[in-house]
């Protein structure tokens, strides 16, 4: 409620530390176990990203995740070719990433709209065909690229003699998984929130929401909208690259599925769920769909028919199947339903929600006060 | 010669799906304004009326083998051959055309109950929301199929007069070898059909009129007092039963699963932005281009110069299209710019 | 007292479909005067502006403006050589606070081809915000600086974009029917505040109906007609001339 109030570095300090302190108010709720937690920043890190470009320019790309794969692909090869260290693993991710984003932004970016997102969709849709056909011997097609004894590993094997097992991934002799894992996530996500908030506040975000309220304007002012907008693609590709490539420094591996239309589309879900164009809210949005994907796939028949155990029989035998059509491989149908009805009834995300049911009670308790945030406060909260 | 005529034909049943799946697309763009990212899906449940429909008519009970005399013996046989033994395997055996009969009520009550449920309150509100809640309810129709029907993909045969192949080339004097399966001239005939019919109805009907008055300015048909929304349901409809039908026919060429409507609808999108965002014949005309393109791109020869190319050929082509021609084969100047 | 011609209309034709909307245009303007162009509805004036900051493209003809070329140029190009224009239906940005709307410009002037200012904050542009305080000073908004710009009413509107307008110091200014839909009082402030900036030194190109504003404003008048110019001079000039009582004021009052 009084979120609102809050200055940048105060907000900037409480989501830095709402973070960092996950693995302890997480074990209330089930979830403080590392690869749930390396999840949350990852994707979190994507949704923020992607928040850059539709939340700012309101350009909806459909074809984020292919910078995820790539950022995924370029890390295991910096794993395989050079070091297991992490820091080159997600440069070049970031790298590639954003070359991959800026081919793809300059042709989609000559059209607005529809147009733009069918585009974006159909370059991601050919980047995965193209991974699973002609790009095998670089994506390793269905089976996914996987580190093996015979990599060269030309830096580390300067240093070190190599083991008898797959070496783990590091950051210069601290191993990647756990723990360890999530606190380097975590401090990339801080990192990546105060870069997006730094964006928010200059006059590049200013001018990308100007784009976004009315274009003409722009340009009969004299902005010349294209420049900006393939930055604000290149940078939003970035993002998806660096969290494509912690996937890979969490467990170094990059499949092909994970350039599918449906890791586009959860992109897009995590940040309208959480709100669009506000600052914290696609990390919220990210937070909530990877903490419901986790308990709700675990279920299964066994486990609902324990749940619903205080039901009659008669009464278990049919609501466990119909439940059970919702959860475990039935995430996505949930997914789904829950992406329509946020759509139609919160377009606004959870953020909005909050700040709409935060002036509901403003106004009952103080009618004469004028509590309104200034406008300027607006697209951050 | 032989072998680019055959390349021809073979992209032209694909293409004719594609084609088919663009003009509902472009229908419901051009007029409703809405950007339908479950029309794929829609495909989809034609296809699964037809695999639901088989399913009803091979309805089974055990009966007493006959043919095997050595001991008791049990075999499912059809209701439909027990009641009708003379009609009853006809029946079975036309199950796929015969689906029609079912796909088009249900694909109608699918599209009216979409379009009054759902996207009639999505008129108004920007693309990109139009968008996901489509999306998401791609996501929901494909989910329920897969529940229902599991993930894997279900055969569905031709009747047996249309099994074999038909000698094309002879027709045209040319050589053996260029034959082509029998369904899928049907396919190709049934597409033509339903092309015709659609272009038929919007040039002939003063119903067709003002719908192709509404996709050109949809303020004007508003403002002369005509009742558009109620139109707008009709022309859900109609987008909803062209790509149910052309789901179902599209079941001997392809067993139908769970995921086959967004493969579609994705090189769908691209066939209506090659063909022009808001034009029907470029619709039709590019669906037809991209399907041969594709056919010719997966020739073995071609595949040995360039590995791979027949998975990329569409977007290759797409982007080119867009580049030199930035509205489209048959895109008209002004309409629908963004 | 003549000064130099700087806007230059050469021949300006525009077709739409068959439909001659601008038949064969010429029009030379003055630097720093206000010329008025006027004429009855359906004679073709929006499209002449429209063309010239490019949002259309002329099927013939061409524009110059102090030396340079427009026609053929991007919108934002056209923007950079200093011509700025007000819509009929005001193009603002309606989500942002009105101080937003008036450093938006600003910046596109600044940094219009491209120049990556994310790293530096808003909150240190103090000169374009001291600025755009000023215009909104100007324009008389200066009360409502944070308040949204959708919720400001039509007027209002037009005086916020006339603004954002100002603020990009542009050389040439159209104004489309700058008080259409205005009430007199309202139209009467936008009159005060368009002769105040008249000493600025911008040239003025303007469509009006109201007769007030135009014999209040105008240096010179030309009167547009079916798609060509009929007729020209001196308000006073204009307003005796036969041809135009015909075609225009004996038809309008």
């Amino acid at each position: 409620m009084t979120l609102a109030k809050l200055n940048d570095t105060n907000r900037f300090l409480i989501f830095a530390a709402i973070i960092l302190l996950m693995p302890i108010w997480m074990i209330p709720l089930g979830g403080a176990y590392p690869d749930l937690l390396q999840k949350f920043a990852i994707y979190g890190i994507f949704a923020i990203g992607f928040n850059i470009l539709f939340g700012l320019t309101g350009y909806l790309s459909f074809g984020h995740a292919a910078f995820l794969g790539v950022g995924s692909y370029a890390a295991v090869w910096s794993f395989k070719l050079f070091t297991m260290n992490a820091i080159p693993a997600i440069i070049f991710g970031v790298l590639f990433a954003g070359l991959l984003a800026f081919i793809i932004g300059f042709l989609s970016l000559r059209r607005t709209g529809i147009y733009f997102s069918i585009l974006t969709l159909a370059f991601a849709q050919m980047s995965y065909n193209l991974a699973y056909s002609v790009l095998t011997p670089i994506t390793n097609g269905e089976t996914g690229l996987q580190l093996s004894q015979q990599d060269p590993r030309i830096i580390d094997s300067m240093f070190v003699e190599a083991g008898a097992g797959l070496p783990s991934t590091n950051l210069f002799g601290l191993k990647m998984s756990g723990f360890e894992g999530f606190y380097f996530c975590a401090v990339m996500l801080i990192l990546c929130y105060y870069i997006s908030m730094r964006i928010f506040r200059s006059p590049f975000g200013l001018m990308l929401r100007g784009i976004k309220s009315n274009q003409n304007r722009m340009m009969y002012t004299g902005l010349n909208t294209r420049p900006y907008m393939l930055t604000a693609f290149v940078i939003s590709g970035m993002y998806a690259g660096l969290a494509g490539s912690l996937l890979a420094v969490t467990d170094p591996l990059a499949g092909a599925e994970r350039m599918q239309w449906t890791a586009s589309g959860e992109v897009v879900l995590m940040t309208i769920l959480g709100g669009v164009g506000t600052l914290a809210g696609p990390m919220l949005g990210a937070g909530l769909i990877k903490y419901f994907e986790n308990i709700f796939s675990a279920f299964n028949n066994q486990t609902l028919t324990e749940i619903f155990s205080f039901l009659p029989d008669a009464a278990v035998e049919v609501v466990v199947p119909i439940v059970g059509l919702f959860v475990g491989s039935g995430w996505h149908l949930t997914l789904g339903l829950l992406f329509v009805v946020i759509v139609i009834f919160l377009p606004g995300g959870i953020v909005e929600g909050m700040s709409r049911l935060a002036g509901l009670f403003r106004r009952k308790d103080q009618e004469n006060m004028n509590g309104t945030a200034s406008p300027q406060d607006q697209p951050g909260e | 010669m032989d072998a680019i005529f055959l390349q021809i034909l073979n992209g032209l049943d694909k293409g004719a799906a594609y084609a088919l799946i663009a003009l509902g697309l472009t229908l419901v763009f051009g007029t409703l304004g809405i950007v339908n990212f479950a029309h794929g899906a829609l495909f989809m449940m034609g296809a699964f009326c037809a695999v639901t429909f088989n399913k009803l008519l091979m309805l089974s009970t055990k009966v007493e083998d006959k043919s095997v005399t050595l001991f008791k013996a049990y075999k499912e046989q059809p209701y439909l051959e027990i009641w009708f033994p003379d009609a009853g395997p006809i029946l079975l055996d036309y199950a796929v055309p015969l689906s029609i009969l079912m796909a088009i009520p249900v694909m109608i009550l699918i599209g009216y109950v979409m379009e009054r449920g759902l996207i009639k309150h999505f008129y108004k509100r920007p693309h990109a929301e139009q968008i996901l809640v489509t999306f998401g309810l791609a996501i929901v129709l494909q989910e329920v199929i897969k529940a229902v029907f599991g993930a894997n993909p279900i055969p569905q045969t031709a009747p047996d007069i249309l099994a074999g192949s038909a000698n094309v080339g002879a027709w045209f004097g040319m050589g053996e070898n260029v034959v082509y399966p029998w369904w899928r001239l049907v396919y190709l005939l049934f597409s033509g059909l339903i092309i015709f019919a659609v272009f038929s109805f919007l040039q002939f009907t003063t119903y067709g009129m003002v719908v192709r008055a509404g996709m050109r300015d949809r303020e004007t048909v508003g403002l002369l007092g005509i009742n558009i929304e109620r139109r707008f349901t009709i022309v859900f409809a109609m987008a909803t039963v062209v790509a149910g039908l052309a789901g179902v026919m599209y079941t001997p060429i392809l067993p139908p699963d769970y995921h086959m409507g967004m493969d579609f609808l994705v090189l769908s999108f691209v066939v209506v932005v090659v063909g022009g965002m808001g034009s029907l014949g470029g619709a039709v005309l590019a669906g037809f281009l991209l399907g041969i393109v594709q056919s010719f791109a997966s020739m073995t020869e071609v595949k040995a110069i360039l590995p791979g190319i027949d998975q990329i050929i569409i977007y290759l082509v797409a982007v080119i299209i867009l580049l030199v021609l930035p509205r489209g084969l048959m895109g008209r100047a002004g309409v629908m710019d963004d | 007292m003549m000064s130099d011609l700087v806007l230059h209309l050469d021949n300006i034709q525009k077709n739409f479909g068959g439909l001659a909307a601008l038949s064969d245009v010429n029009l030379h303007v003055e630097e720093g005067t206000t010329h008025a162009i006027i004429g009855p509805n359906g004679a073709g004036k929006s499209t002449l502006l429209n063309v010239c900051i490019g949002r259309l493209k002329p099927d013939a003809g061409k524009v110059t403006f102090d030396g340079q070329e427009l026609t053929g140029r991007a919108p934002h190009e056209i923007a950079q050589i200093g011509v700025a224009r007000v819509f009929q239906t005001p193009e603002i940005f309606p989500e942002m606070s009105l101080l937003e709307n008036v450093m938006l410009p600003a910046f596109s002037k600044r940094d219009g081809s491209f120049a990556f200012n994310a790293h530096n904050m808003l909150s240190k542009q103090n000169e374009i915000r001291d600025e755009a305080e000023h215009i909104l000073e100007d324009v008389g908004l200066q009360e409502m600086m944070m308040q949204e710009a959708g919720s400001l009413s039509r007027g209002d509107k037009r005086r916020l974009e006339l603004g954002m307008c100002l603020i990009l110091r542009p050389r040439l200014l159209l104004l489309d029917e700058p008080t259409a839909g205005m009430s007199r009082h309202d139209t009467n402030r936008t009159i005060d505040l368009l002769k105040k900036i008249k000493s600025r030194g911008m040239t003025k190109v303007i469509i009006e109906h109201d007769m007030h504003v135009v014999f209040s404003l105008a240096d010179k008048v030309s009167v547009l007609a079916r798609g060509a110019i009929i007729a020209g001079g001196k308000p006073e000039e204009v307003r005796e001339d036969q041809r135009v009582k015909e075609a225009y004021l004996g038809g309008a009052h």
